[in-house]
């Protein structure tokens, strides 16, 4: 574990991309390939299925540094992180400053996994004993694999880049082989850094091509007729393999949802061999898509009922091509994969095609965007027709172009510290609107400050709290702030009996009194405005 | 939960608009208000307040006292353990080892006896005379870092780290620039330094100031020059540069060219606080007393009342008080410590 222990610290001692890179390229060259696999799991933020409750972790570290309930939580609130908080806690003593070096994948294999198979008692006795050996910096790193995240401060593209560059291959080549799920192993490592590139995993899916916001006016991406314009699906990112045999649905969080769309998989079966389609799965029902809250029942549910496929049923809206008998055709242009596509899915109504919008001029186009929230869509995509499919956020030849966000006022009402890089900062927000004389809450949210704010606002709410549970805080409602979201549901589960999609902070409105802040009533309105 | 010391006599100390009283000896003790009489502790700005009528510091402290309050100040000093009569009260400095001349005030009413700490620490320190117990009846400690993750490693291995990030920046051409408190902080880590090289250091103008008044002082530093006498255009790689925090991403650091950022603080402790602030290294280096050192002062000084300002004054006041069963209470003032910009 030294070499990752090594590698971690270089990588935190340095805010240079360029430093990070040279690091990981140095690490992945001069570590066995059996370690760099795990290695490469944790970089990449893949975690183990959680081993030990963090609350067992929790009691442990407090019994053997006798460290009181309250005391513990207080700590907690301010480093944010248990793994560091217990590697803190158990720093007292002078510790060793370095122990038997075990390679990584044996510490894993041979004593990490097989955690997995013990009673508590066993656990708390193998893990403690492995606490008092341990130096300060790997003690740190063994309990962040232990709490399931070790991020590390490097995006997946830092590492691909890193992964590349030593293996002498291209990125995207690195980062398809990287998709999916693989277990870390020898084999696994070595194949990835091969330089045969004829790819043999069958349900690997290809990096999913991102939109970029548009933010300037369309009329200044050019000639209308470059670009085809579909409406942009409010559903999940997917992308459908049908390979030898087999169906996987991926979701562009890399998470295998075959078998929560059961619909989905079973039409799939009759595609032809070889047959790749990025899309979005829609819950959809007599060739409409229907709000996104019912797919989230789909994704919530542990299991999948009848009532449940009938509530919300499932299609996948195709929008690309990405491979035909096996051939690879993201080098083509999309024009003609499109032509491919329509070919490929006619008549087949599990699989509708994004249909084109024909509107011929960006005025009229802006026109037709008015129907977006009556169509239960979020604005338009915007695509050259002349492009290949990329990977990654590559800007230029993919645009959404999103309506406008919904809009409420709300008052503050709790503060709650942050995690990680904003540990001991109060970042994460509850915000109410008024029912009568009632403050209710509606939404969280933590995202949309600038540092300075967030700062300013930190220290407001520490001068006006009001009472204190644990690590949250409720202040005196008086700072009134503009939220967008993106949607409403109603929601029995709320007390206000609603729930906004995608909230975010818009604007702190100093300007506004917390009379001004908006009702629980105008929301309703919204969630029973005609869809 | 603020409460005021509420005993069978008067007590000694009490929070006033203006600052930490004594009634009896009717003197303020680092008041943050001008007042009539004002026992400084030390000579930080949050305690070393401008606009008083008369000032009593400890002798090693009077040139960085008036620097801090001006030439026309009426500062007049005490050696540590003389004696001196206010009022109806006896007082005395006792080494707080904080900073140069740093002081724990002693006051002594007829047999009882309160000791307000101003801030401490326990560790070594070559530029200041190290922490003495000074046995009491109540104890007014603070407590910057009272939780128990805060515990300093030597301070001699701090330096050699610190030391090895420069050389690491040197052999890539590169400046190191390492911000710390121009008082205290920088003197601290130039005298320590100084044990592992005779290299020269560059210093920010407001560091330089306060080094000048440690040199005056006898205490034995790494050579220093600062910033602003370099010529322009200088190339500054493998230079390290101290220099207060409040420099960080000024226009002030454009001169430096390719260079890491380093931060001495206790708050380095926690890695989320380096990250947020985006330097490139922590070193964890503090002159206030980590959770052990806390714990173990209020035990040492006999006290059995402690009361407990600035920092996590209510978590160290309930740990006393339910684990080591101690009479404690927090005790509300607008002390900074070690602020975490």
């Amino acid at each position: 574990m030294h070499r990752l222990a090594d590698l971690y610290e270089a990588l935190d001692a340095t805010t240079s991309t360029n430093a990070k890179v040279e690091a990981l390229v140095g690490y992945f060259r001069d570590t066995p390939p059996e370690d760099a696999a795990w290695g490469l799991f944790f970089l990449t933020g893949r975690r183990l299925k959680r081993l030990i409750p963090s609350k067992a972790l929790r009691q442990w570290v407090r019994e053997l540094t006798d460290t009181p309930e309250w005391l513990f939580d207080e700590t907690y609130a301010v480093v944010g992180d248990l793994a560091e908080v217990i590697a803190l806690l158990l720093d007292q003593t002078e510790r060793p400053a370095a122990t038997e070096e075990l390679p990584l994948s044996r510490w894993m294999e041979e004593r990490v996994l097989p955690l997995a198979g013990l009673s508590l008692p066993e656990q708390r006795e193998r893990v403690t004993g492995w606490w008092h050996v341990l130096p300060r910096r790997e003690l740190f790193l063994f309990n962040k694999m232990l709490t399931g995240e070790l991020r590390v401060g490097v995006s997946d593209t830092l590492v691909v880049r890193a992964l590349a560059q030593h293996a002498g291959l291209p990125p995207a080549a690195v980062s398809h082989r990287l998709m999916g799920t693989w277990a870390p192993s020898r084999a696994f490592f070595e194949q990835l850094i091969a330089p045969d590139v004829s790819d043999g995993d069958r349900s690997r899916p290809y990096p999913f091509y991102l939109a970029s916001p548009l933010e300037q006016p369309p009329a200044q991406l050019g000639e209308r007729d470059a670009w085809l314009v579909e409406w942009k699906w409010d559903g999940i990112r997917g992308q459908l393999i049908r390979r030898q045999g087999g169906v996987y649905l991926w979701s562009r969080g890399e998470e295998l949802i075959t078998e929560r769309f059961p619909e989905i998989a079973e039409a799939a079966a009759s595609l032809p061999d070889g047959t790749v389609l990025d899309g979005e799965v829609l819950a959809y029902a007599g060739g409409q898509p229907l709000p996104f809250s019912l797919l989230q029942r789909r994704i919530g549910r542990q299991k999948l009922t009848a009532r449940v496929l009938a509530e919300a049923p499932a299609a996948f809206m195709a929008y690309d091509l990405l491979e035909q008998e096996g051939q690879d055709l993201r080098g083509l242009p999309l024009r003609e994969r499109r032509a491919r596509l329509e070919a490929l899915l006619r008549d087949r109504p599990m699989f509708p095609v994004s249909p084109v919008i024909t509107a011929p001029t960006w005025e009229s186009l802006a026109e037709a965007r008015h129907e977006s929230r009556s169509r239960n869509v979020e604005g338009f995509m915007i695509k050259r027709l002349e492009s290949p499919y990329q990977h990654g956020r590559k800007r230029g030849d993919w645009w959404k172009w999103k309506i406008d966000p919904f809009t409420v006022d709300a008052i503050l009402l709790y503060a709650h510290p942050g995690h990680g890089r904003r540990a001991s900062l109060y970042t994460d927000y509850t915000f109410a609107v008024w029912k009568g004389e009632e403050l209710l809450p509606i939404a969280k949210a933590y995202s949309g400050l600038t540092d300075e704010e967030i700062a300013r606002l930190d220290r407001w709410i520490r001068a006006h709290t009001r009472e204190k549970f644990g690590p949250v805080r409720s202040v005196e409602p008086l700072q009134v702030f503009e939220l967008h979201f993106e949607g409403i549901a109603a929601s029995p589960r709320h007390k206000s009996g609603i729930a906004l999609r995608f909230p975010r902070i818009a604007r702190w409105r100093s300007d506004k009194t917390p009379r001004d802040a908006d009702s629980l009533e105008r929301l309703e309105e919204l969630l029973h405005a005609p869809a | 939960m603020n409460v005021s010391p509420v005993l069978d006599r008067q007590p000694l100390v009490t929070v006033t608009s203006d600052g930490l009283y004594c009634p009896p000896g009717d003197f303020h003790i680092d008041p943050w208000r001008p007042v009539a009489r004002a026992l400084i502790t030390h000579a930080h700005g949050d305690h070393a307040r401008w606009g008083s009528q008369r000032y009593l510091g400890t002798s090693p402290s009077v040139g960085l006292l008036r620097k801090r309050l001006g030439a026309e100040a009426n500062i007049s000093t005490l050696g540590y353990g003389e004696r001196l009569k206010l009022g109806d009260v006896t007082v005395s400095f006792h080494p707080a080892g904080h900073v140069l001349g740093s002081a724990q005030i002693r006051i002594e009413h007829r047999g009882e006896v309160w000791v307000v700490s101003g801030d401490y620490k326990r560790d070594p320190d070559p530029t200041c005379l190290p922490f003495e117990p000074v046995r009491c009846d109540t104890f007014i400690t603070e407590a910057t870092f009272a939780l128990p993750i805060y515990r300093w490693d030597d301070t001699r291995l701090v330096a050699q780290e610190v030391l090895r990030w420069w050389d690491g920046n040197r052999e890539a051409g590169r400046a190191s620039v390492l911000f710390c408190y121009a008082l205290g902080k920088a003197q601290r880590l130039l005298a320590e330094l100084a044990r592992l090289t005779d290299r020269e250091v560059l210093v920010h103008g407001a560091t330089h100031a306060l080094v000048e008044c440690y040199r005056e002082a006898g205490v034995r530093m790494l050579p220093t020059r600062p910033v602003s006498e370099m010529e322009k255009g200088t190339s500054y790689a493998g230079a390290l540069v101290l220099a207060p925090p409040s420099a960080a991403g000024s226009t002030w650091m454009r001169r430096f060219g390719e260079h890491e950022t380093g931060f001495a603080s206790g708050w380095m402790r926690v890695r989320g606080n380096r990250r947020r602030r985006g330097y490139d290294r922590g070193f964890v280096l503090s002159d206030h007393a980590d959770w052990p050192g806390l714990l173990r002062t209020a035990k040492e000084t006999g006290a059995s009342r402690i009361l407990v300002t600035h920092g996590s004054s209510d978590t160290l006041a309930r740990y006393l008080r339910e684990n080591l069963g101690l009479d404690a209470a927090p005790l509300s003032t607008p002390f900074e410590g070690e602020t975490e910009d």
